[in-house]
């Protein structure tokens, strides 16, 4: 028990230990790319600790909302991330929330984001809400297809038993599953505005969804939303790392050795999922903001294919 | 007999201007040169105020001629241009601000470029934004300050969901008073000043500046000047639609275009430095010639990085047509009609990719184009993609036309000297920047002082077509068209 909640409270360390390392990991693995050299790998720490440090510049018309929904959003986001297995499965919390919590927790932190951003009543907030709203209402159902695909493979919507009988063998090559693996990665690059569907390192405001969100947060409440959206990507890519390749996941009760080359692991596959985030990120331009529901659309369909595909047939 | 001759046969002829003639006219004449520009037989080049009198420059696309008719204010007043011909619009509010000369019937009263901060009365006064109603329209309000390092102007947008009904535009926020600080300097300084009217455009200005003195004085630049300074407009449209190309993909968010041209910009960039002692080439030119020599050395490491570009510009073209992703943001953005580009006499990539074949180094062509051979590409469609056509082209014109004066770069010396003018003369000049066509007008005083100048920047005629390019788009295509049309903030406020 003692134990659990140790490696719980690893995991929750861990993940949120990791997150700008992420981030600044993809920043310089694009910079590498386009031949530049690219900020320091640490250098989201520092932007964090810098922003920490400022003072937080509040409109006049903002209300209590607009103060306490970065923390609600971080909140929520990280809980979101100490529920999915990263380096062992048989997290304590992960007993008691399934897949379907994380995608609701995921939806709140969006819903109270969105909320901030019309609180102002700046334009942009409102371009951005309203963008953002248009993403969620195809990227959501696309999600929770997906994870009902994996439930009726799995047997379950519980992240540990979803990975523990991945890496059992007995799954092998499945079309539907593939169908949600696609469906999920395209789901992800939405979520967490990369390219194609919205540019994290855009200065253009009129093109902004993630960022029009937030551009009137400033100082310590701007660190507790980039800190989300840093959180946000490794929870991503975590999900896809656990569901898909989960054979280095340390089951319940291993030794030292097995969590700490599930660790090593964990980072290892960041570091691919990272490179390959950019890889795809550089090859690719933006696309007009009525082309995403195309986009969305497509991993919804996906999804939903890989779905009915396991009623056709439980082996497909 | 073409239309501008009818005109200009009409008028008393000003003693001393080249290379142009200007004839002074009455009312009866104005109006009907009003009526030849709205119904599209001239093109309006310029109009500007100098103590009583307007000055307007017209350009007789079939015939390639150019002339300048003024009218003397009556009362400080004379019939506004814009009430018939909306191109002059914006300039005669310009004019109004700068001159207090009231042109009547003007459609738009409110002040252009001033912003109420000159008088005595330090508080704005509120800029009423054209109104625009109907059900489900919102106002989007952006800058003068962006999030980017960029010029400030205002954009009001009024949209519907995502789609803009209006763009309205807001400029001035750099006005410098240049014309001002023209008067009554003397050549040097007014040839520095010329060459800040717009950074990224100094060697088209001083250019224009140069040549429109030496045309009030009768001086001809010698040929190695003449030569130098044409390399040096190349290299600079280079940079520059280098740049652009790159520029206009990132506003798409495809960052790998803009860091290859991004490089290729920044080594043309050092070499200038290292041949002209100026990585712009500021300063460069002056009224006479330039003070720049190109030696062995310097000439040889252009023609490699000539040859180098050559090499690398073709990979980056197919990388541009072969994304498909980049392809389905430019292919119909933004786009502009062939009718609106002729109305306004719209220059450069702007006019060329909406089928206006006008480039003044071939349609007005002046030394040492004359002798040079090179094509100006058109393009029909008027969309953003046809805008970055036009600058890959021109980038292969600008790549020969740099290999081609290098080779035939002619000894001599650098600089003619310059006779005192004994009596007022006047020039003018138009010259192809990168943007477009910049004009400048100029009056020496007997002293060999600048009595007046103006200068036009090819954003005068650009940034209404960017309202008009923009209606219907989404509201996120905004920055790539604007990016694809790039008009000088600093050129246009003065």
């Amino acid at each position: 028990m003692i134990a659990d909640l140790l490696i719980q409270g690893v995991q929750m360390a861990l993940v949120l230990l990791l997150a700008p390392l992420l981030t600044g990991f993809t920043r310089k693995a694009k910079a590498r790319l386009l031949m530049r050299r690219g900020p320091p790998l640490l250098q989201p720490y520092r932007d964090l600790w810098r922003l920490l440090r400022k003072e937080a510049v509040l409109a006049d018309n903002a209300s209590w909302l607009f103060r306490v929904i970065p923390y609600l959003v971080f909140a929520a986001t990280w809980v979101a991330a100490a529920l999915i297995p990263t380096f062992a499965t048989g997290l304590t919390f992960s007993w008691t929330a399934d897949l379907i919590a994380i995608v609701a927790l995921l939806g709140s932190a969006r819903f109270f984001l969105a909320l901030a951003a019309m609180d102002i009543g700046t334009s942009f907030g409102g371009i951005g809400a309203s963008r953002e709203m248009m993403i969620a209402t195809l990227a959501e159902p696309a999600m929770l297809l997906t994870v009902f695909t994996l439930a009726l493979v799995a047997g379950s919507t519980q992240l540990s038993t979803v990975a523990a009988f991945m890496s059992s063998g007995t799954v092998g090559l499945r079309v539907s599953l593939g169908m949600a693996m696609v469906a999920l990665i395209m789901v992800a690059i939405a979520e967490n505005a990369r390219i194609p569907v919205d540019n994290p390192a855009t200065h253009l405001e009129l093109t902004m969804v993630h960022e029009a969100m937030v551009l009137e947060y400033s100082g310590r409440h701007l660190a507790m939303i980039e800190l989300a959206a840093m959180l946000k990507l490794l929870l991503y890519m975590s999900l896809i790392a656990c569901v898909f390749t989960p054979w280095s996941l340390a089951p319940t009760g291993s030794g030292v050795r097995a969590y700490l080359a599930g660790g090593v692991l964990y980072v290892g596959k960041l570091a691919v999922g990272g490179f390959l985030l950019v890889l795809f990120e550089t090859s690719i331009a933006k696309m007009r903001v009525f082309r995403v529901p195309d986009f969305l659309g497509a991993a919804l369909m996906l999804s939903l294919l890989g779905a009915l595909l396991l009623f056709v047939s439980r082996s497909l | 007999m073409s239309t501008l001759d009818d005109l200009l046969r009409g008028g008393r002829p000003a003693s001393h201007h080249a290379p142009w003639p200007r004839v002074t006219v009455d009312r009866a004449a104005w109006d009907a040169a009003i009526e030849q520009l709205a119904g599209g037989h001239l093109t309006l080049l310029g109009l500007w105020p100098d103590a009583a009198t307007v000055h307007m420059a017209l350009l007789d696309e079939p015939a390639q001629a150019v002339g300048v008719i003024s009218l003397a204010c009556d009362g400080g007043r004379y019939p506004s241009v814009a009430r018939l011909h909306p191109p002059a619009l914006r300039l005669e509010r310009a004019l109004r601000d700068l001159s207090g000369l009231i042109p009547d019937g003007l459609p738009d009263t409110r002040p252009w470029l001033d912003h109420g901060q000159w008088g005595p009365n330090p508080e704005p006064p509120d800029y009423a934004f054209l109104p625009c109603e109907g059900e489900g329209l919102h106002q989007v309000a952006v800058g003068p300050v962006h999030a980017g390092i960029i010029e400030p102007g205002h954009f009001r947008f009024t949209v519907n969901g995502e789609t803009v009904v209006r763009l309205e535009q807001r400029l001035g926020y750099t006005h410098k008073g240049t014309e001002a600080l023209m008067a009554g300097a003397d050549l040097a300084t007014g040839a520095r000043l010329a060459g800040r009217v717009s950074g990224d455009s100094t060697v088209a200005y001083a250019l224009a500046f140069a040549r429109a003195v030496e045309a009030a004085l009768g001086v001809i630049a010698p040929p190695r000047a003449v030569f130098l300074r044409a390399l040096m407009a190349e290299w600079e449209r280079l940079a520059n639609h280098l740049g652009d190309i790159g520029a206009v993909c990132n506003d798409a968010s495809f960052v790998l275009m803009q860091a290859h041209c991004a490089i290729l910009r920044e080594r043309m960039l050092r070499v200038a430095a290292d041949a002209f002692g100026h990585r712009l080439m500021r300063d460069r030119i002056v009224p006479g010639g330039v003070t720049a020599d190109l030696d062995a050395a310097a000439g040889q490491a252009m023609r490699e990085l000539v040859a180098d570009i050559r090499r690398r510009f073709p990979a980056l073209v197919e990388l541009y047509e072969n994304t498909a992703s980049l392809q389905d943001r430019t292919v119909t953005a933004g786009m502009l009609g062939p009718e609106l580009a002729r109305q306004y006499g719209a220059g450069g990539y702007v006019g060329r990719a909406s089928g206006r074949p006008f480039d003044s180094r071939r349609a007005l062509a002046y030394p040492p184009y004359d002798r040079l051979a090179f094509d100006v590409p058109v393009f029909p469609e008027g969309d953003v993609n046809a805008r970055v056509w036009v600058r890959i082209r021109e980038v292969e014109q600008s790549l020969a036309l740099v290999e081609e004066i290098v080779d035939r770069l002619p000894r001599g010396t650098l600089r003619a000297d310059l006779p005192q003018p004994g009596e007022p003369r006047e020039g003018m000049a138009l010259v192809e920047g990168f943007r477009g066509d910049v004009l400048v007008w100029l009056r020496l005083g007997a002293d060999g002082r600048i009595a007046r100048c103006s200068l036009r920047d090819p954003s005068w005629f650009q940034w209404p077509l960017l309202e008009a390019a923009i209606k219907g788009n989404i509201v996120a295509d905004f920055p790539l068209c604007n990016k694809s049309f790039n008009c000088s903030y600093s050129g246009h406020d003065l």
